[in-house]
């Protein structure tokens, strides 16, 4: 099979470094992966090349690029499945984090967000007379988020940190729940109220927008953004309510609970506080130009046919006392 | 054609343009549109954070009453579209969820047989229509006007949900539509990033910034306009552009149009029974440039 990798490439050490695109012509084995087609390139054309890698079977998290505009791992990926029609790939450094020659980007950032989560078990209270005792029920769930191999591919294509790279980002954030959710960590209940607390505030959970770049890039299946989302929810039961984005989803479930849809124009006033002044005024702007601009939601918030069907449904689906 | 209609909230509420521009093209298209006035919202994806059962739940008493109309559903927003995909895709691909789901459906007299397949319209017509049936309706090709796609995350991923595997035409379906109607493609980086609009209340500075970069690119690279299929992101990209571009101290000034008023526009409907007025950032340049009267 003849390719063309087109590959960005970066050399710190020349005068105004910048990065620039490179295009190279090889043949390879129909199996081939990416990962083999770098090395390739390195060894037989272009020694300079940079790049990291070890196990070559998708399991050290050394090799995660963008591969056509989507971070994963280049020897996971086979070469005849990532061509376009003209035999083309394209090769990219991972985004977010900088880069430090080629292919290769500085993880500090990353590592750096794993270490704010503490990333090992904190249990709570008394130790016990021999180990600390989980069934096996109450660790199978977590067997997906442990399957994370740090490659750093959802950091990579994060939205969020591409703007802010403050946020914690996915894999920190998975991290934190493979902790949260496990039973030994945290209080007798094995809930863990000290790690719900960090993470509910600035650059945590609330920060995700839930686009799901980091469950569709991620080689392991991982989902980070639905162990996010998890944590919104323990988060939100252990009683931290008091966020924009928990009393977000509460203002938008209780606008579904009485009306059956979304009252749109109160839901802002109600997650931000109705007489928060400052920042409501600060949406007054776009406030007033919907309005003159005929766009401004119904003033009187209509219910769907037979709401109360609905209001029924939440009552008892979210009664407290259901087993 | 007939199709279980599920506008969504946003199409009659901060989008209220949207809902007769997508119900004036499908009349043109001969898309029979039946209403679920009991259909309620798909949570999106919000209700979800607090109680992901409660929401699926919810879904399924709207695919149960798409069910007893014997209709396919078609969605006009793509975090309707993704919110459905994903609450089925649980559902389907585990019958003892879908048991438990029909418990509390059973309380109305409802019951989800798994058989609902949600559709948007921008799949539908690719899919079911044909995009060869929509060209003879083109009476005013969007010649010469340069329009950058916008997905909305939802209707992008997770892959999975969206069942990509067996329909990959999925992936740049929007961008066929746009080649379709006559104009050109500006492909950019930002089409398939998110559009900010879930953390608007939460970090605004971050929702800004996404605003200002994806729209502030497609105008770099000579975009006439920016279309959409989801209204949560033209509220995003539109309402909020101003703002945006204040934040990244730039002139941005791009109109964001409606996925359906871009096949209006094309079908020679006039800009102002599409409620091209009704945008914050003004489409009265878009308008001399297609050389129509704003109707």
């Amino acid at each position: 099979m003849d390719v063309t990798f087109k590959i960005k490439r970066y050399d710190p050490e020349v005068e105004a470094p910048e990065s620039y695109w490179q295009d190279f012509s090889l043949t390879l084995d129909d199996s081939a992966t990416v990962l083999d087609g770098l090395i390739k390139i390195r060894e037989e054309i272009d020694g300079t090349l940079s790049l990291r890698c070890s196990c070559r079977s998708a399991i050290c998290g050394s090799c995660a690029m963008r591969i056509n505009g989507h971070a994963g791992l280049a020897c996971k990926m086979q070469v005849r499945l990532a061509v376009d029609d003209d035999n083309v790939i394209i090769i990219e450094p991972a985004g977010v984090m900088p880069v430090v020659k080629d292919l290769v980007v500085d993880f500090d950032m990353f590592w750096s967000k794993i270490m704010a989560v503490d990333p090992y078990l904190r249990p709570e209270g008394p130790e016990p007379d021999a180990e600390y005792i989980a069934s096996n029920e109450a660790m199978l769930h977590l067997s997906g988020v442990t399957a994370c191999i740090m490659c750093g591919a959802c950091v990579s294509d994060c939205t969020v940190m591409e703007v802010d790279p403050t946020f914690l980002g996915p894999a920190a954030l998975a991290k934190a729940y493979r902790f949260t959710a496990d039973p030994r960590d945290g209080d007798a209940q094995g809930v863990s109220r000290d790690r719900l607390e960090a993470l509910n505030g600035p650059t945590g959970m609330w920060d995700c927008t839930r686009c799901a770049e980091c469950v569709e890039v991620c080689p392991k299946g991982v989902a980070p953004m639905d162990r996010i989302m998890a944590l919104r929810e323990q988060a939100i039961n252990a009683g931290f309510d008091n966020t924009y984005g928990a009393r977000h989803a509460e203002a938008f479930s209780s606008s579904l609970e009485h009306s059956g849809q979304l009252d749109e124009l109160r839901l802002v006033p109600n997650t931000v506080g109705v007489f928060n002044l400052p920042v409501l005024l600060n949406m007054a702007p776009e406030a007033l130009r919907a309005l003159t601009h005929g766009k401004l939601p119904p003033i009187i918030h209509k219910k769907i046919e037979n709401a109360d069907r609905v209001r029924k449904l939440f009552r008892r689906v979210e009664d407290p006392d259901r087993s | 054609m007939k199709y279980a209609f599920f506008p969504g909230c946003v199409s009659r509420g901060g989008c209220p343009e949207l809902y007769p521009a997508a119900k004036l093209i499908c009349q043109r298209l001969d898309i029979e549109l039946q209403e679920m006035p009991g259909a309620s919202c798909t949570g999106a994806g919000v209700l979800q954070e607090k109680n992901e059962f409660l929401g699926d739940t919810l879904n399924a008493r709207t695919f149960a009453m798409a069910e007893d109309l014997g209709l396919p559903i078609m969605t006009i927003c793509s975090t309707c579209q993704g919110v459905m995909s994903q609450a089925n895709h649980r559902m389907k691909s585990n019958p003892e969820y879908l048991a438990k789901v029909n418990v509390e459906l059973a309380e109305e007299g409802l019951e989800y047989n798994g058989n609902a397949e949600p559709k948007h319209l921008l799949w539908i017509l690719i899919e079911d229509y044909g995009l060869e049936k929509l060209e003879p309706l083109i009476t005013r090709p969007l010649a010469g006007i340069r329009l950058a796609p916008f997905y909305g995350c939802y209707i992008l991923r997770p892959t999975n949900a969206l069942d990509f595997e067996d329909n990959p035409e999925r992936q740049n379906s929007l961008e066929r539509l746009i080649e379709t109607l006559g104009a050109t493609v500006v492909d950019f980086a930002g089409k398939t990033r998110c559009c900010g609009f879930p953390i608007l209340t939460i970090n605004e500075k971050n929702s800004m910034a996404m605003v200002g970069k994806h729209t502030a690119e497609a105008k770099d690279l000579g975009a006439d306009a920016m279309v959409t299929p989801c209204p949560l992101c033209h509220l995003n990209l539109d309402a909020f552009q101003p703002k945006a571009s204040a934040q990244a101290q730039r002139s941005i000034d791009l109109p964001i149009i409606h996925m359906p008023q871009a096949i209006g526009l094309a079908m020679g409907i006039t800009p102002k029974d599409l409620g091209l007025q009704r945008h914050i950032v003004s489409t009265k340049a878009l308008i001399t440039k297609l050389g129509v009267a704003a109707g």
